[in-house]
């Protein structure tokens, strides 16, 4: 308990000196926030949410709310972290946005911080209305500290072709916990591509407590990335929650290779009728690392389809946890929902949980689940070692295309291929 | 016509499976550019001489030699068998997540052209060896861009295992039950596939229940094998002589024997 006490204490003396001035509605939100997390306190492992995961070395450690960036990179020194080239860029430091290392900006691909001031309506009607912090002290303590992150706005009938790239480092040199929080607004009938990645330019240990709410109109579309690459100690607790309207499509693109810990809360609702989901994730760990998605797909209205597809490749003494959790509510007539998740794992010692979460209240429905964990196949090891494939990397073949089978969906060629060549590169370790 | 080279040379084979002994015995000559067909009744073996020779790890040799190119078979890793020209034609074909039938190609011949000490292929040239052997069995490119077998039907996977061999050109092809599961024309355009593919220079071992492929692939040499053993060899009527009598009547004769 010292550490909640100590995280609202560290809040109280924030929220009284350098964000007094924030707007009451902010503060408002905020202060529900704290309370909600001095409330819940940290998740223990008798809850059923987090039966395979203990965040135990967050809620005993000690992480000091970062006041600045420790340091500020270099372009250079970032660029390595950067999956694309082209498009509009906003780059983070320990949680503070930097105006120096992103691109030229608008008002509608923005710091969350500056948007707070100066678009307050469209920033008000949005922000925290869609995570739910009632039984989730992380994105409630996130809510606690919203001050920076992403703010993304795409208005109706727009669309923007090239990707926006939200660039989110840790300078890991001192133990600070960040919370970045990104709004993603896709109005009406607009497009959008956006990529969030999570990385360090140190490997000192360090928690990101990160929250992203997306919100995609009628009849748009919008493409998400995201790609965790914290450093091997660090602790990432994230939550990604979006909202559907009508007839709109959202693919959601979820890549983990880092983190000592990591849990990762993904959350879908389907609001408007006809819309299509697909959520498409891979985590990739080995040594001691620990991951766990928790998703959660929220089918409120008719004719909606998600299609959900996991593969988790672990090796060593990693730990992949999955919880698929699909709602069907009543009146979601004609959903189709299909659910995979398959775990490779690569040692005896490597370790995977699935378990899928159907709660059906329509009778009218397609719902599928699947899921496997084991070694890989020998009767694929055998054929392609019959065809002339040597041993060695018939292995390397069939791991890799555990990871390739969940980044052929993604359909930004260039960002899919820097992503094969880090899963390349982490396969050859 | 002259008689080729011994090419695979069976003696004596006792194989294993799961502790169940099924080969109890085979003998079997094999020579250079014949076609040689194995036929028999359900669970007589048949499928265990295939993965036997193509080096599955589940079977167990108990006794006996393989002798092929003037090598001892069994000194050599099934990828070894690959290099050196073996090929099976899967019954089961298996479906590999998240590598495209293409990708795979490329790597099972550069894998093989490298042992060889030939260059490897790049994807353009690669593409241009597919584009003839995609023709012979009526596919193009799409097939390729899909991962491999997965999704595919019954025929779909088996015109792909004779894609394969049709690329690797190997130098004894044994085709495992190639033919069930296939409708009529699926069947004749596998086995038009496996008849552009004879050569002097090429042997090939088809293992089938059914008669009915042989209608289009004219063996040299027929043998059936019952109960473990081959108990009867002979000529393209012995295929039609079973089709008539069904397997009944060799069973017995094995008893005897």
């Amino acid at each position: 308990m010292a550490h909640v006490d100590q995280l609202v204490g560290s809040y109280r003396a924030w929220a009284s000196n350098g964000v007094s001035g924030a707007p009451d509605w902010l503060k408002d939100l905020r202060e529900g926030g704290i309370a909600r997390f001095h409330h819940l306190g940290f998740p223990n492992m008798k809850q059923e949410a987090w039966r395979f995961t203990s965040v135990a070395p967050i809620a005993e450690g000690s992480f000091e709310l970062a006041k600045e960036p420790a340091r500020i990179p270099t372009l250079d020194e970032i660029r390595p972290f950067l999956l694309l080239e082209a498009g509009y860029r906003l780059v983070f430091v320990d949680g503070f946005f930097q105006r120096s290392l992103s691109t030229p900006f608008f008002d509608d691909v923005q710091s969350l911080a500056h948007v707070v001031s100066h678009r307050q309506d469209l920033v008000r009607q949005h922000l925290g209305k869609y995570v739910a912090t009632q039984d989730r002290p992380f994105s409630a303590l996130n809510t606690a500290f919203v001050s920076d992150g992403a703010f993304v706005h795409v208005p109706a009938k727009t669309n923007i072709p090239e990707p926006i790239q939200l660039l989110f480092l840790a300078s890991g040199t001192k133990p600070v916990v960040a919370h970045p929080r990104n709004l993603v607004v896709i109005e009406r009938e607009a497009r959008a591509s956006i990529v969030e990645t999570y990385a360090a330019l140190g490997d000192h240990s360090y928690w990101t407590n990160a929250v992203t709410e997306i919100v995609v109109g009628d009849g748009a579309r919008a493409d998400h990335y995201r790609v965790q690459r914290e450093s091997d100690r660090a602790y990432h607790v994230a939550t990604s929650q979006s909202h559907q309207g009508r007839d709109s499509t959202l693919n959601l693109h979820f890549v983990a290779f880092g983190g000592a810990l990591a849990r990762h809360d993904i959350g879908a609702v389907m609001a408007g009728p006809g819309g299509t989901l697909i959520l498409n994730g891979l985590y990739l760990l080995a040594g001691a690392q620990h991951a766990d998605h928790h998703t959660t797909i929220d089918h409120a209205a008719d004719h909606c389809a998600s299609h959900e597809y996991f593969n988790g490749v672990l090796d060593d003494k990693a730990r992949g946890v999955f919880t698929g959790r699909i709602i069907v509510r009543p009146g979601a007539q004609k959903t189709d929902s299909k659910q995979t998740n398959n775990n490779l794992l690569l040692s005896g010692h490597a370790h995977a949980d699935s378990q899928p979460q159907l709660e059906i209240y329509a009778d009218d429905v397609k719902c599928t689940h699947g899921s496997t964990v084991g070694p890989l196949d020998p009767r694929a090891l055998f054929y392609l070692r019959s065809r002339g494939v040597g041993e060695d990397d018939a292995r390397r073949l069939l791991t890799y295309g555990f990871a390739a089978e969940i980044l052929g969906r993604m359909e930004i060629a260039p960002l899919r291929a820097q992503l094969d060549a880090i899963v390349r590169g982490r396969l050859a370790e | 016509m002259a008689k080729g080279k011994v090419l695979l040379e069976v003696k004596g084979l006792r194989a294993a499976v799961a502790g169940n002994e099924i080969l109890k015995g085979v003998d079997l000559t094999i020579r250079d550019g014949e076609v040689h067909a194995i036929m028999g009744p359900n669970g007589s073996g048949k499928s265990t001489l295939a993965q036997v020779l193509a080096g599955h790890p589940a079977y167990e040799v108990r006794g006996g030699s393989v002798q092929y190119a003037g090598k001892d078979l069994f000194e050599l890793d099934p990828e070894e068998r690959a290099r050196d020209g073996v090929f099976l034609a899967f019954q089961y074909p298996v479906e590999i997540r998240g590598i495209t039938n293409s990708y795979f190609l490329r790597s099972a011949l550069n894998a093989i052209r490298k042992s060889k000490g030939e260059a490897e292929l790049d994807p353009l040239d690669f593409l241009q060896v597919l584009e003839s052997k995609l023709k012979a069995i009526g596919w193009d490119d799409a097939m390729m861009n899909r991962p491999v077998n997965e999704g595919f039907s019954g025929g779909e996977k088996k015109r792909n295992e004779i894609l394969q061999l049709a690329v690797l050109e190997p130098r004894f092809a044994i085709l495992d039950e190639t033919d069930s599961g296939l409708d009529i024309d699926a069947l004749k355009t596998v086995a038009q596939a496996v008849n552009q593919l004879r050569a002097p220079e090429r042997a090939f071992l088809i293992v089938t229940h059914y008669q009915r492929l042989l209608n289009y692939i004219t063996p040299d040499v027929v043998h059936v094998l019952a109960d473990g053993r081959i108990v009867k060899s002979g000529g393209p009527e012995l295929a039609h002589e079973l089709e008539a009598k069904g397997y009944d009547w060799l069973r017995d004769a094995a008893m005897v024997s």
